[in-house]
């Protein structure tokens, strides 16, 4: 996997942009870069790259976190210190950008200047089991909503398909047609596949450039969803 | 297999109402529940159904007040403070004993609260809210298949009963994501000769009302009505147990905190506590035979609330407080730890 400087991920919410963002920025973090994650959601109020600070913290990455998030405080501000993603170019810089159109507005002020350094990656999430992108069609209408929004071109597709606890190497293989054909739609490639860890290590051999991905326990999960009580998969 | 898909419970909500029939949608945005309004705006004007955002909460209800008068599957959905505004319209609707479905993700608080997940409109939603005498059937779902299986069970039951069916549920139910399929859900139909359809000369006019000059006839619709409520509280009382066959202690809690109360209840049973759980699914009509049966099996119980503890007078009711009734609960937008809840299993196993 060949790194740009700056990786944007964006798409429509739901589809998995935190998740990756956060283990892509511990991945680079393991090969030994200089690494800055910044959680420019504006839209969504519960389940933020925040709830991942102490394993962020462990690995070295620097989390830029908007001031009111995981509070009572709804309110879409970004902070101050998210430039440095654009302007120090020292450094990795990763960008969670809230979900669909409404989230990819908040890009829109660091666009200019990602343009004139064009050194990054604008990676669209795709998961081919959410009901409003359950076809490649759909995918790519929230995909060019998106642009219009933040004034910025994708530049690669990441296969993030994936039913949650129930994920299986099957959900991930039976989605091969759906991204190759919004990659011919799209004209844009498939930067990589992600799945959560155990499925990945299944996925080896099957298919090139996975992303594993280690997912947070949530106290919520019941006794049955939990990693080690979950049915093993052919 | 059936056909699953990724959705997040609010999406859940919405998808299985259009599913159910419901083609009528008005609403106001407020978080935590502002994924079912915008999975109606995309998707409605795609089937031929109504997506309207209205002015207020006062005039999304009394919208969903003059559809429902139709006999048309129609719906509203907010979060606390919201529901606090359509309460009046609710009393109204419930006057009219005409159908509809009305959905909270509550948040925190009370006044404005906050936007983290709470159960404190557990009152409000059980006990009225609006003004008079009237239920509502009040739906706990506890996982995103729930969400969307318990809302086409409400539109079912309200058009059965002619009443208000109402998802009680919190932020994180709403916000959480998780596999789910639709294939098994029962679409119920009903004829609705009371409906408001247009006469076209043909038959005596309809009237669909909640005011009546004489009190004796306003009395008579009342115990009406409770006859009614009589029938639903006999068979409509949904919960799940879960490891009561031995159980010694019983912890009761719905929703999400029944998921952390799961946990804790595999935690103390590695712990040799005899403890299990009921979770009510509706919590009006309360299970109430459920609890009193356990009464007699159990030494005592533990309501585990993210409020500052509303459904444990229920608990009390329903076990005429033959055995003791303790409390586990956060409030204001905090979610009890299975740790927390584990404690108190302890401790009611020690007497305490």
């Amino acid at each position: 996997m060949e790194h740009k400087r700056l990786t944007l991920f964006a798409g429509h919410y739901g589809s998995g942009k935190t998740n990756i963002a956060v283990n892509y920025a511990l991945l680079l973090a393991k090969e030994g870069k200089d690494v800055v994650i910044a959680d420019l959601d504006i839209v969504n109020p519960y389940f933020r790259t925040k709830d991942s600070a102490a394993v962020l913290e462990a690995a070295g990455v620097k989390l830029i976190s908007p001031q009111f998030a995981n509070t009572n405080v709804d309110l879409p501000a970004l902070p101050a210190e998210a430039y440095r993603l654009v302007q120090d170019k020292s450094i990795y810089g990763i960008m969670d950008i809230g979900g669909d159109d409404r989230g990819a507005y908040a890009l829109g002020r660091y666009v200019p200047t990602l343009k004139e350094e064009n050194n990054y990656r604008m990676v669209f999430v795709a998961n081919a089991s959410r009901p409003l992108t359950r076809t490649p069609e759909e995918a790519l209408e929230v995909m060019r909503e998106i642009e219009g929004a933040c004034g910025l071109e994708f530049t690669d597709i990441i296969n993030n398909t994936n039913l949650a606890s129930e994920t299986t190497p099957e959900t991930v293989l039976a989605s091969q047609d759906y991204i190759a054909k919004l990659s011919r739609l799209s004209g844009l490639p498939v930067f990589a596949t992600s799945a959560e860890t155990g499925v990945a290590a299944q996925l080896e051999g099957k298919l090139s450039d996975i992303l594993p991905l280690q997912l947070q326990e949530k106290y919520f999960d019941l006794p049955s969803q939990k990693p080690g009580n979950r049915p093993l998969w052919g | 297999m059936a056909e699953r898909v990724l959705m997040k419970g609010n999406e859940a909500i919405a998808e299985a109402a259009i599913r159910a029939g419901c083609r009528h949608y008005f609403g106001y945005p407020i978080t935590p529940q502002t994924e079912i309004a915008a999975y109606m705006a995309k998707k409605m004007p795609k089937i031929g159904g109504v997506f309207l955002q209205a002015e207020s909460e006062v005039a999304s209800i009394n919208m969903v007040y003059g559809a429902a008068a139709t006999g048309c599957r129609v719906m509203t959905s907010s979060s606390s403070p919201g529901i606090s505004l359509k309460a009046e319209g609710l009393s109204y609707i419930a006057g009219s004993d005409i159908p509809a479905l009305v959905v909270n993700v509550q948040r925190g608080g009370p006044g404005l609260g906050g936007i983290q997940p709470s159960q404190s409109d557990y009152f409000q939603a059980t006990k009225g809210g609006g003004h008079g005498d009237y239920r509502m059937i009040v739906l706990a779902p506890a996982s995103v298949q729930e969400m969307a299986s318990l809302t086409i069970k409400g539109f079912n039951l309200a058009d059965k009963y002619l009443m208000t069916s109402m998802i009680l549920a919190d932020g994180t139910i709403g916000q959480m994501m998780e596999p789910i399929s639709f294939e098994d859900a029962e679409i119920e139909v009903y004829e609705k000769p009371w409906a408001l359809t247009g006469t076209e000369g043909k038959r005596k006019h309809n009237v669909v009302n909640s005011l009546y000059l004489q009190p004796d006839k306003l009395e008579a619709k009342n115990f009406e009505r409770f006859e009614r409520y009589k029938i639903v509280e006999e068979n409509e009382p949904m919960w799940e147990e879960y490891m009561m066959e031995d159980a010694e202690y019983c912890v009761v809690a719905f929703g999400i905190a029944s998921r952390v109360a799961k946990n804790a209840v595999v935690a103390a049973r590695a712990e040799g506590i005899k403890v299990g759980l009921i979770r009510p699914i509706t919590l009006w009509p309360f299970p109430t035979k459920a609890l009193r049966a356990a009464a007699d099996q159990v030494k005592s119980f533990i309501s585990v609330e993210l409020s500052m503890g509303q459904m444990i007078e229920d608990v009390k009711l329903a076990t005429e407080c033959k055995k003791p009734v303790t409390l586990c609960n956060r409030a204001g937008g905090m979610i009890p730890s299975p740790d927390q809840v584990l404690e108190s299993i302890r401790n009611a196993a020690k007497g305490e």
